[in-house]
């Protein structure tokens, strides 16, 4: 089938809209001059600074351990809730926990960011990377647990009730079985709970204190005062680690699907 | 015994961590602002037990949603942003259905890639993309260098801090979530429909309009939910890209809780929010759930 003019344009438009404002951020990291907006010549001094700035370097730890710390424990809480949604069957207030997996997807964050701030202070507990983490961990881990049950819910239930009859227990039919077959959207879980980490501002914004400042806070903070080539520095290293990123997950689950694909063709040959 | 220890630990967790703090705000919704730390009354005082229990309750009340009621910058704000959300949710409609259209009728070894060129920036930072345009739309901002270069404009125009900035922002961050229901419902399509439509003499438009259009509208719904509903409650793009003369709700209720240090109209103002969101979302789930009883 041959595209037809209308579909070449929408489509040509469509994307030099999405990539467009990228390509100049990248490309105008490169600029010479302080003055953003007015060419200079090829530099790369804006990355160098950058590295000196020990304010942003200090931010991007603290926002690597949050997103690590949060995404993980995301993960397994995620993987746990997605569990008791697909297979423990009917229990007291299973309605009110599947509303409590969803209704953190559609909250806003100011309101997510304003209730766990108040929480905090009600307790009296510090403000500071742990509560970052703790509130990251509680929208991510819904957000796993959609990816993780949707696949837990396709699969076929007779491969764990084989390894159960053959006297595995529970805890062993899920390590040895179920774990290694949902494990694509496991890691897809992960990684989406890291970017979404690494992306938050305004629930960070609301449960942090004095003592931790993430990258997308320090972001924020310095655009409010307009654009500046080290934010513009910045941005190109956030977006090239996330497309290079992106791409090599998507080579390894061609990859794995390829391989199964070629098992399963063994598997009807023999 | 494992299936209970299984159970317990997510519950117990989204319990304290979801449920909890939403009862906190709905609590201090209904109380009154204090020059304390933290800044309302009453607090449920414990140690007298039922009667502490029964002052606590009498303290409570619904000032400060009559408050909202009584000032005009709350009831604008949340008309304000309803229309921003819906304008923009038209427009991004406008923006993504030729382009889902596209990817939909590209070869279909193509597809995949163009899927995940579509999904990619939806992985970079938020913040970065809504960042991009502030070069591209101020005074001196590359769009007015190059309208004023090919002559088109003598004066730059003011973009950025408008309405528009602000539209422009959302449509280019939202652009995904409208792109992929509707190309999931436009792959489907069977293309021999068309052709037999076009056999019986219908021409491509009609055809478009008596069969394509009526095909891709659950996705089209699935599409504009999905923008709408997070617009409403929207804090970068419009503190970023909108001007003095934005108002939206999720900047308002930063600017309560952040610069007057109000918890309690914050805290209405939450709520309200939320009690707005409650219908786009419900019927979300109903369109939702119609769609995968037709699938079957």
């Amino acid at each position: 089938m041959r595209l037809s003019w209308f579909n070449t344009i929408s489509l040509t438009l469509g994307f030099a809209f999405l990539y467009l404002p990228m390509v100049i951020l990248v490309i105008y990291s490169f600029n010479e001059s302080k003055l953003v907006t007015v060419w200079a010549g090829f530099s790369t001094k804006w990355y160098g600074e950058l590295l000196k700035n020990e304010e942003f370097l200090d931010a991007a730890w603290v926002t690597i351990r949050v997103a690590a710390m949060s995404s993980t424990l995301a993960t397994v809480l995620g993987t746990l809730a997605a569990y008791v949604l697909v297979r423990a069957g009917r229990f007291a207030g299973r309605t009110l926990f599947s509303g409590m997996i969803y209704a953190p997807l559609v909250m806003p964050e100011v309101i997510t960011g304003l209730s766990l701030l108040l929480l905090f202070i009600g307790l009296d507990i510090d403000r500071g990377v742990m509560t970052i983490v703790l509130a990251h961990t509680t929208f991510s881990m819904c957000y796993v647990s959609v990816v993780v049950s949707s696949r837990l819910a396709s699969f076929d239930t007779s491969l764990e009730e084989a390894a159960l009859d053959l006297g595995a227990s529970p805890f062993t039919a899920f390590f040895l079985v179920t774990l290694p077959i949902i494990a694509p959207a496991v890691i897809a879980g992960w990684l989406l709970a890291f970017t979404l980490s690494l992306d938050d501002l305004v629930i960070a914004s609301f449960t942090t204190g004095p003592s931790a400042t993430t990258l997308p806070i320090k972001i924020f903070s310095a655009v409010r005062l307009g654009v500046s080539p080290e934010i513009n520095a910045l941005s190109t290293l956030m977006i090239v680690v996330v497309t290079v990123g992106v791409i090599v997950a998507s080579l390894v689950t061609k990859r794995a699907a390829v391989a199964r694909a070629r098992e399963e063709l063994a598997v009807e040959r023999s | 015994m494992y299936r209970r220890l299984l159970i317990a630990v997510p519950y117990l967790w989204l319990l304290l961590l979801f449920l909890v703090p939403f009862g906190i705000v709905l609590k201090i919704s209904l109380s009154d602002l204090a020059l304390a730390r933290p800044p309302y009354l009453p607090q449920i005082d414990v140690s007298k037990g039922w009667e502490g229990f029964a002052n606590f309750l009498s303290g409570l009340d619904f000032e400060n949603y009559v408050w909202l009621t009584g000032d005009d910058l709350y009831w604008k704000a949340y008309l304000s942003s309803l229309r921003i959300a819906a304008i923009s949710t038209v427009l991004t409609l406008l923006v993504g259905y030729p382009l889902a259209y596209g990817m939909a009728r590209a070869p279909r070894e193509w597809q995949p890639t163009l899927v995940m060129l579509v999904i990619l920036p939806f992985w970079t930072s938020f913040l970065i993309r809504v960042y991009a345009w502030i070069g591209i739309l101020s005074t001196e901002g590359y769009l007015n260098q190059f309208l004023m270069s090919v002559g088109i404009i003598d004066i730059p125009l003011k973009i950025l801090n408008t309405n528009t900035a602000v539209y422009i922002g959302i449509v280019y961050t939202y652009l995904p979530f409208m792109v992929l229901p509707i190309y999931a419902a436009l792959e489907r399509l069977d293309g021999s429909l068309l052709e037999a439509a076009e056999d019986l003499g219908s021409s491509r438009a009609g055809a478009f309009w008596l069969i394509t259009w009526p095909l891709s509208r659950p996705g089209v719904v699935a599409g504009c939910f999905l923008v709408f509903i997070p617009v409403i409650g929207e804090f970068v793009i419009p503190s970023l890209l909108g001007g003095s003369g934005t108002l939206m709700i999720g900047k308002v209720l930063w600017e309560e809780f952040f610069s007057n240090r109000d918890w309690p109209v914050a805290s209405a103002v939450a709520i309200v929010l939320l009690l707005i969101l409650v219908i786009p979302i419900v019927l979300f789930q109903r369109n939702e759930d119609r769609a995968r009883e037709a699938e079957r």
